[in-house]
């Protein structure tokens, strides 16, 4: 695990690093002879609901490509029955995807064979679950050591690796006791350990948090955040929710009906929505939360004084409010040296009291 | 979702078919009703009990060349007396153990010290010490009345179709549960296992493997595997989606999945397969007494056929007793296998199980050495009392319940079961046939119709078509009157909780009981007669109808009941509006099971007066001129039972098309 890639500032990622997983124009169809559909440029035309009526298929998964870059989270959001979820068992082949390709470290994963993946899954990858998938008649060490003793590590190893990661995620106490004596989110604690426990490149997480109660989901979400700190994984990220996305995602991909509608950071896609979709769906988003500098600043005016704090374009919105309001002068936004912009106090006030501006 | 035009096209046909079908039905009924008043009496193709057909004469040759070419045909040679070597030395191995003297020895090798404490310390390992108990007051109770080595008997032949049951459907269970392929491949051939009327097998697997243990035990293993496959594809294919994908993202090869997530998580309803296979095995058992299996059963036959109901009462409480106990300790142990045993300390428990082992071995090393541990000892008057106290109870029901008794022989005799019968088994066979046919199309499909017509075809070729149409009478009745059973209380059950709570324990002990025990009150109460097979089929038939009906009801959700009581329902509304309605699935499969299970017993009932096939089915058992004609009355049975299983689904598909038409 490397730590430089975990103490990089959240929401900027090196565009120039070789990304860990690559998808290129993705498919996965349900139905009779699916694989027809993404060869065929009149069928993939269709929407999903002509393409039910025409070929009796689902496309669940409609040319989706994305990178994933080294330690980053990498957010897939969308509605139910968007395709996220499908999309995130094809990238480790749970879902067999119809088209397309998923490269990981230079390997093509479809191309793979059912030796190769099986070691991909044991060494590379792990995965935490919606309904957290435990075994229910092991304890929560023999849980936490599944993947390993499926991988065929001895008892002694099993036990130590999960006793490390056991106290990693907070669970140090509870290590005899049986998954049914949990709490969901402690539960869920479990899934997060095993999924840790093989020491995997990637992670994914499929809605790990939708089936707790929102307090428990609040803590979770900042145990992903700390964990990501602490060891940096690459992880893949699957949401409904977008106050969840926007909080733990570097990157967020905006999935609808199988098709990506948006991709990039939190406040891209708040300050930039691709389309009406997109901007219906971020609209209750605080803005202020979200948005940096960037997105607020307007060109100076001779008019302004130009001796103010200064700030970067990266800070957020909330955070500059007080510095803002408490100047006589427009605060400027500086990067590098260079003069971007100004905010003054009607850009951040516009911003707080929700008002459209700034897009 | 995605029915907008299928939902739509039946909507647009239902009102049409509504007013035809019910109007063509009532035609045709009245149709038959008039040319049966004109034809009555013409080509009924009766058959007189000793009259053979051409069929029968050559059923009786085949039996008699299969029987001359049992030791040279190769097919027998290296096949069918293979299997039944084994089964015999398997069945004569158990029971010299500890039914019959066996090895040179005057005793079995255990006796009954032995076996108790075995089988006590068996039910605490696997179970609890309350089953322990339990068992060994059961089979202590075996000695106590004289029926020692009858129960030994019939617990050998239960211990061996069950091993043979499990060592190969357990496998099979596993493969139909990960195996989408074998699974449809194999879930044809179960359902006919057990659709097929079960007593009907026991004929054919005769002429094959003789009458004897063995016949027995291949029978009884026909019988309960079924369960043990079915039971095991169920709990692997019901294990939960998330932990198995979790297994399968940490790169589980499929042994792995297996063995680490599916078998484990899966193991209580396997041991529940396991609990069913044994009840299976022991109500077959004590019905193989039919091809002279040993044990209780053979007892119980043997004292229905002279009428001596004390007697046979003895031998039914053996047989009751060994249900309870069986059903009872299998129970503990899959709450075992679940929960873990709930043990403070496993250190206790180890030295407990060694302590205890080391008593059950000492007390078998006894019955192994000495007389008085090995026979039980004499004097035990239980049996007596029990049998005495049995017959007076019998007399006195005979003299003082003859009134009640005869008003409901005589109601439903006359009111239901001679109309019927005239109906059915008078008119002639051309517009019987004609009327079923017609009526399998009417309410079921062209399919059906199809299969109907090609029973009856056979019916009338097996030369049994009168006796058929007087069981069919027989049959229809009893299913008329468990399906009014179901409906009534599986709706008090539905509705009430506390019903539920009362009348449900006793309907699980009526389903463990193996068939052949209700016979026995109810020659008592009814002495033979048809109407005393028509009460065994339903007494044996109503409790599953009833648990259907029940959980039909019960799982209709709660809001709707709710909005019909805020709507202003009475309770009678409710129920005829809201509940029978929505419950419709559950009152077909009711009738449809109810329709299987009352003609699984007619072969029972030909032993208490059913006549028609059942009665030519026993004959056909005893004698040997009669073994053709009791054979295709065995295939009547079944072809029976395939038309009407076939006419009933047909109905039930067709009034559940519209809703379901479009989950493809």
């Amino acid at each position: 695990m490397s730590t430089d890639t975990a103490v990089q500032p959240r929401g900027q990622v090196n565009d120039h690093q070789t990304p860990v997983i690559s998808v290129r124009n993705l498919w996965k169809v349900f139905g009779p002879n699916a694989e027809r559909v993404p060869g065929s440029a009149e069928l993939a035309a269709l929407s999903r609901r002509e393409l039910r009526e025409r070929a009796r298929c689902t496309a669940a998964v409609r040319e989706v490509s994305f990178d994933v870059a080294p330690g980053e989270v990498f957010v897939v959001m969308g509605l139910s029955g968007s395709g996220k979820s499908t999309l995130v068992r094809c990238l480790t082949r749970l879902i067999e995807p119809t088209a397309g390709e998923v490269v990981f470290e230079g390997e093509d994963i479809l191309r793979a064979d059912k030796k190769r993946l099986r070691e991909l899954r044991r060494r590379k990858f792990s995965m935490v679950f919606q309904h957290f998938g435990l075994l229910p008649y092991r304890t929560v060490v023999d849980n936490v050591g599944y993947g390993l003793e499926i991988r065929g590590a001895g008892r002694a190893e099993r036990i130590r690796r999960a006793n490390e990661v056991i106290e990693l995620v907070g669970l140090d106490g509870y290590e005899n006791a049986y998954p049914d004596q949990l709490s969901g989110g402690m539960q869920q604690r479990v899934g997060l350990a095993r999924a840790l426990a093989g020491d995997p490149d990637v992670l994914f997480f499929d809605e790990p948090f939708s089936a707790l109660d929102p307090l428990i989901r609040r803590d979770m979400q900042n145990e992903v955040i700390r964990l990501h700190r602490q060891v940096g994984k690459t992880m893949v990220f699957i949401t409904h929710d977008l106050s969840e996305a926007l909080k733990l995602g570097d990157r967020i991909l905006l999935m609808r009906d199988g098709n990506v509608v948006q991709a990039g950071t939190g406040d891209e896609l708040v300050g930039a929505p691709a389309d009406d979709y997109v901007r219906d769906f971020v609209q209750d988003v605080p803005r202020a939360d979200v948005l940096t500098l960037r997105w607020i600043m307007r060109p100076a005016r001779d008019s302004d004084q130009l001796d103010g704090p200064e700030l970067g374009p990266g800070v957020i919105v909330r955070d500059a409010v007080r510095t803002v309001l408490a100047a006589d002068r427009p605060v400027r936004v500086v990067e590098n040296g260079e003069l971007l912009g100004v905010v003054g106090h009607a850009e951040v006030l516009d911003i707080v009291a929700g008002n459209q501006a700034g897009a | 979702m995605a029915t907008t035009t299928m939902t739509g096209s039946s909507t647009r046909t239902t009102p049409r078919r509504r007013i035809t079908k019910p109007l063509a039905v009532v035609g045709l009924l009245a149709l038959w009703l008039v040319a049966w008043t004109l034809l009555r009496g013409q080509d009924m193709l009766e058959l007189p009990r000793a009259t053979l057909t051409d069929l029968h004469h050559w059923l009786n040759d085949v039996n008699d060349s299969v029987g001359a070419s049992r030791n040279s045909n190769p097919l027998f040679l290296y096949f069918f007396n293979e299997i039944r070597a084994v089964m015999d030395a398997l069945v004569t191995f158990v029971q010299g153990l500890i039914a019959q003297p066996a090895y040179g020895r005057p005793v079995p090798v255990l006796g009954w010290l032995g076996v108790v404490a075995l089988v006590s310390y068996a039910s605490w390992a696997f179970g609890n010490w309350r089953v322990a108990l339990l068992a060994a007051g059961g089979f202590t109770l075996f000695g106590l009345q004289g029926l020692w080595q009858e129960s030994m008997d019939t617990l050998a032949l239960t211990l061996v179709a069950v091993f043979v049951s499990l060592l190969f459907g357990i496998p099979l269970g596993i493969l139909a549960g990960v195996s989408d392929r074998f699974h449809r491949l194999i879930t044809p051939v179960l359902d006919l296992m057990q659709t097929m009327p079960t007593f009907v097998y026991l004929a054919p697997l005769t002429l094959v493997f003789l009458i004897g243990p063995a016949s027995a035990t291949i029978a009884t293993l026909i019988y309960a595997m079924p369960p043990a496959i079915r039971i095991t594809a169920h709990g692997i294919r019901s294990v939960p989606a998330p932990p198995v994908e979790a297994t399968d993202s940490f790169g589980a090869t499929r042994r792995q999945r297996l063995t680490k997530a599916l078998l484990p998580l899966s193991k209580r309803t396997i041991v529940l397969g396991v609990n069913q296979t044994i009840m299976a095995a022991l109500a077959m058992v004590t019905v193989a007494a039919l091809i002279d299996a040993p044990g209780l059963g053979k007892t119980v036959i043997k004292a229905l056929q002279t009428t001596d109901v004390g007697t046979a009462f003895n031998a039914g409480v053996a047989i009751v007793v060994m249900a309870i106990v069986l059903d009872r300790v299998t129970t503990a142990a899959s709450i075992r296998a679940e929960q873990g045993g709930g043990e403070a300390n496993p250190r206790i428990r180890r030295l407990l199980l060694a302590g205890f082992g080391l008593v059950a071995a000492v007390c078998s090393y006894l019955s192994y050495t000495y007389l008085w541990a090995s026979e039980f000892p004499e004097g035990g008057q239980l049996g007596e009392y029990l049998s005495q106290g049995a017959t007076t109870v019998t007399t006195w029901a005979q003299h003082n319940l003859a009134d009640l008794t005869a008003a409901v022989k005589d109601g439903v005799t006359i009111a239901l079961l001679n109309p019927l019968e005239a109906l059915l088994a008078e008119s002639p066979w051309w517009l019987m046939g004609a009327v079923i046919v017609l009526l399998a199309a009417l309410i079921g499909n062209l399919r059906a119709a199809a299969v109907a017509a090609v029973c009856v075809g056979l019916l009338v070729g097996s030369g049994l078509w009168n006796a058929s149409m007087v069981t069919l009478a027989m049959t229809l009745v009893a299913t008329l009157l468990v399906v009014t059973l179901g409906v009534v209380i599986g709706v008090w059950m539905g509705r009430s909780s506390r019903a539920d709570r009362v009348i449900r324990p006793v309907l699980d002990a009526g389903q463990t009981m193996p068939a052949f025990v209700y016979l026995i009150p109810v020659v008592a109460l009814f002495s033979v007669s048809r109407f005393s097979a028509i009460v065994a089929g339903v007494v044996y038939a109503a409790p599953v109808a009833i648990k259907l009906v029940a959980d039909g009801v019960r799982a209709i959700p709660e809001s709707t009941v709710e909005a019909a009581t805020a709507a202003g329902s009475n309770t009678w509304q409710t129920i005829t509006k809201v509940q029978l309605p929505m419950a419709r699935q559950s009152l077909l499969l009711a009738t449809n099971q109810g329709l299987i299970y009352v003609l699984s017993m007619v072969v029972i009932g030909g032993l208490v007066g059913a006549g028609a096939l059942g009665y030519e089915v026993v004959a056909g058992f005893s004698q040997g001129q009669l073994y053709g004609k009791g054979l295709a009355a065995g295939v009547a049975i079944v072809v029976l039972g395939i038309m009407l299983d076939r006419i009933a689904r047909a109905a039930a598909q067709r009034s559940d098309r519209a809703p379901s038409a479009n989950q493809t």
